[in-house]
């Protein structure tokens, strides 16, 4: 006898990371002009964690989202390390099992959500062909599933008969998240999913994935530019630059005590809202081409604390690549000033 | 205030009609709205999209034309001049910097193209000094070493840059007045701060009136003087900016301070009020205040009468039948 329900790729495992990236390296192109878009990245996420992934275009961050989701297309490969979902390791895995893995185990929910749907197709329509690629239910109970994850996210199930264009850009982005709640995956990737909207619109949507979690316990792996809003929504975050994991921290020890020099420039990039206004300076420069990024640290060329006259640090920070290391239980940072202050 | 406005609009309307011959309907895109731009002053016009913002500094930079009311440069109404003469000449006093700096240079054409042509253009010095002109503008936005930055197309430089191109090339005609709409929300965070503080140095040294059109309310209290919030076409909060902010009076002002992230709350402490209506206020609004269906406060009053902006505190106004009740 075969299950109705299509089996996940893995089963839960459990007291193990959820899903474990190791050493894992991205490149566009071939040869002497690729650009290594993600280079020795590791990180984890903890069944339900709120992982926030911040940094500026180009660092690499959408780069991972699509690696972890395993949509990559060409001319981007993966080109070293693992990535290990419920310990089973993605990196070699055959087509039909990676199109078990999407969606049902891993959703992913974009910037532009008014792209994502298709204009010329209902929003009901469009449900029932993502579940029933998965799932052998009929028609009529992939609607009423439909209906109901629509009401969970906010919105009249009424609206399943509603074309993308009929809905305000915040009800199509609600949509797309509750499409991607409909097979109750372990791990859901946030892509900037409310840089398009409104201040207002943001946080309700936020607020709606906050109380999903609660009732679903599904894990998030949050990508943005914007440090602010990670300090409040994440539990742990990452920061990258240039294709690497630069610090890595609880979200309040982060907020209270960055380490690293971008990390601390970029919390002095967003002007406060209340109390005092100071000037603020923000990060000197631009973010370096990958496809001929920096020797050494690779954020030497911004870095306020990387100066000639202090010959010997100089020298390491200009052609050592320096490791992530702990500074306190949970926090991570790869700079050479730091390195020196722990030894 | 003793110094004179260059830039003043009275009654400001603007709207677009929507749908066919037999439903027609009417967005009031901008609706009633009058305010000053003053030298030396840097004024936030903040809003969600939809909310009319944009279109005002359309309006201005004469891109699109009032269905109503006026827009007075240093006293004359210019919102109808058609002679290319006339428009040439605001257009030599009235700047504005776009969004996208990747959309607003011509990608085939050097750094150099686009600074010097409004010099040629409006004549601003003889030909001989173009050059030397080009070099100072440049280094004035922080462009450094200007003969280098002056020979490169616009692929070769960051988003921050391009955006200090584009702020040199306004300032090449030496405007009184500029349009700033959304100047940074396409940039990346570490190099936001470098355009807020040239314009806050742009605002000191010379004198320009800003407008500076903006979602973002911290980024606006780090710049600005005066502020200015829209909803639905209507200004429905002015004043200095600190003590709006401080003390809003005006209940959409208060959402949108509310939904700022704020990293010193986890979320848990700041709930909002999930929206009950669309947010369609601005098509064929009719009377009543346009904020009703999403504001706790609202009344029965707010149903059938439009508030106007009252004065309720010294050049803080609000319109609210609640907040800011009329005598």
């Amino acid at each position: 006898m075969t299950s109705l329900v299509e089996q996940p790729l893995v089963t839960r495992a459990r007291n193990a990371d959820l899903l474990e990236v190791r050493q894992l390296v991205v490149e566009y192109g071939f040869g002497a002009r690729a650009a290594r878009a993600v280079d020795g990245v590791d990180f984890a996420i903890r069944e339900g964690e709120v992982l926030g992934l911040a940094g500026e275009s180009g660092c690499g961050k959408t780069t991972i989202a699509n690696t972890v989701m395993q949509i990559l297309r060409p001319p981007a490969r993966i080109a070293g390390g693992s990535i290990l979902f419920e310990g089973n390791d993605l990196v070699g895995k055959s087509t039909e099992e990676l199109r078990r893995y999407r969606w049902r185990n891993v959703s992913m929910v974009l910037q532009s959500a008014m792209n994502a749907l298709n204009p010329v197709m209902r929003v009901g329509d469009q449900f029932v062909d993502a579940v029933r690629a998965h799932e052998k239910i009929d028609r009529r109970q992939a609607l009423a599933r439909a209906g109901e994850l629509l009401e969970l996210v906010g919105i009249d199930a009424r609206r399943v008969s509603s074309y993308p264009h009929q809905l305000s850009g915040g009800m199509r982005q609600r949509v797309v998240i509750a499409m991607a709640l409909a097979l109750e995956p372990e791990l859901i990737i946030l892509d900037e999913p409310t840089t398009a909207l409104d201040v207002v619109v943001q946080r309700e949507i936020l607020q709606q994935v906050e109380a999903l979690k609660r009732d679903f316990g599904f894990a998030v792996l949050f990508i943005t530019h914007d440090l602010s809003l990670l300090l409040e929504f994440a539990d742990r975050i990452a920061i990258m630059y240039a294709g690497e994991i630069v610090e890595t921290a609880p979200a309040e020890r982060l907020g209270a005590n960055p380490q690293h020099p971008y990390t601390q420039g970029l919390l002095k990039s967003f002007p406060p809202l209340r109390g005092p206004l100071t000037p603020l300076t923000g990060i000197p420069g631009s973010p370096p081409d990958l496809r001929d990024p920096p020797t050494g640290c690779r954020f030497h060329p911004r870095c306020p604390h990387c100066i000639p006259e202090q010959a010997e640090l100089y020298r390491r920070q200009t052609t050592d690549r320096p490791r992530l290391r702990a500074v306190e239980a949970g926090h991570e940072v790869a700079c050479h000033l730091v390195a020196e202050a722990v030894e | 205030m003793t110094t004179a406005a260059p830039l003043e609009v009275r009654s400001l309307t603007k709207h677009f009609p929507l749908g066919n011959a037999v439903r027609r309907a009417h967005v009031h895109a901008v609706d009633d709205v009058s305010f000053e731009l003053r030298p030396g002053t840097i004024t936030a016009l903040v809003g969600e999209s939809g909310s009319g913002k944009s279109t005002v500094a359309r309006l201005l930079a004469h891109l699109s034309e009032p269905s109503a009311g006026e827009v007075l440069f240093e006293g004359s109404d210019v919102s109808h001049v058609r002679r290319r003469r006339d428009v040439l000449r605001y257009r030599s006093q009235v700047q504005i910097i776009f969004q996208d700096p990747f959309g607003s240079l011509n990608p085939v054409k050097t750094v150099r193209h686009h600074v010097e042509r409004p010099l040629r253009i409006h004549h601003v010095v003889p030909s001989r000094q173009v050059e030397e002109r080009v070099h100072e503008l440049l280094r004035t936005v922080g462009l450094v070493p200007p003969e280098d930055i002056a020979a490169k197309y616009p692929h070769e430089l960051s988003g921050g840059q391009r955006q200090r191109v584009a702020i040199a090339r306004a300032l090449a005609v030496e405007p009184k007045v500029v349009l700033a709409d959304e100047p940074i929300s396409m940039l990346d965070v570490s190099i936001r701060i470098g355009i807020l503080n040239l314009m806050s140095k742009l605002k000191e040294e010379r004198g320009i009136a800003f407008l500076y059109v903006t979602h973002d309310l911290a980024s606006a209290r780090y710049v600005a003087d005066d502020i200015l919030v829209m909803y639905a076409g209507q200004i429905v909060e002015r004043g200095p900016i600190e003590d709006v902010l401080a003390a809003p009076l005006h209940p959409y002002t208060r959402l949108l301070l509310e939904a700022v992230p704020d990293p010193t709350t986890k979320t848990e402490g700041q709930q909002i009020e999930l929206r009950k209506g669309d947010s369609s206020a601005a098509v064929d609004p009719g009377e009543g205040c346009r904020f009703r269906m999403r504001c706790p406060l609202a009344i029965e009053i707010c149903a059938h009468t439009t508030p106007q902006l009252v004065e309720e505190r010294p050049e803080h106004a609000a319109r609210c039948h609640v907040t800011a009740p009329a005598n």
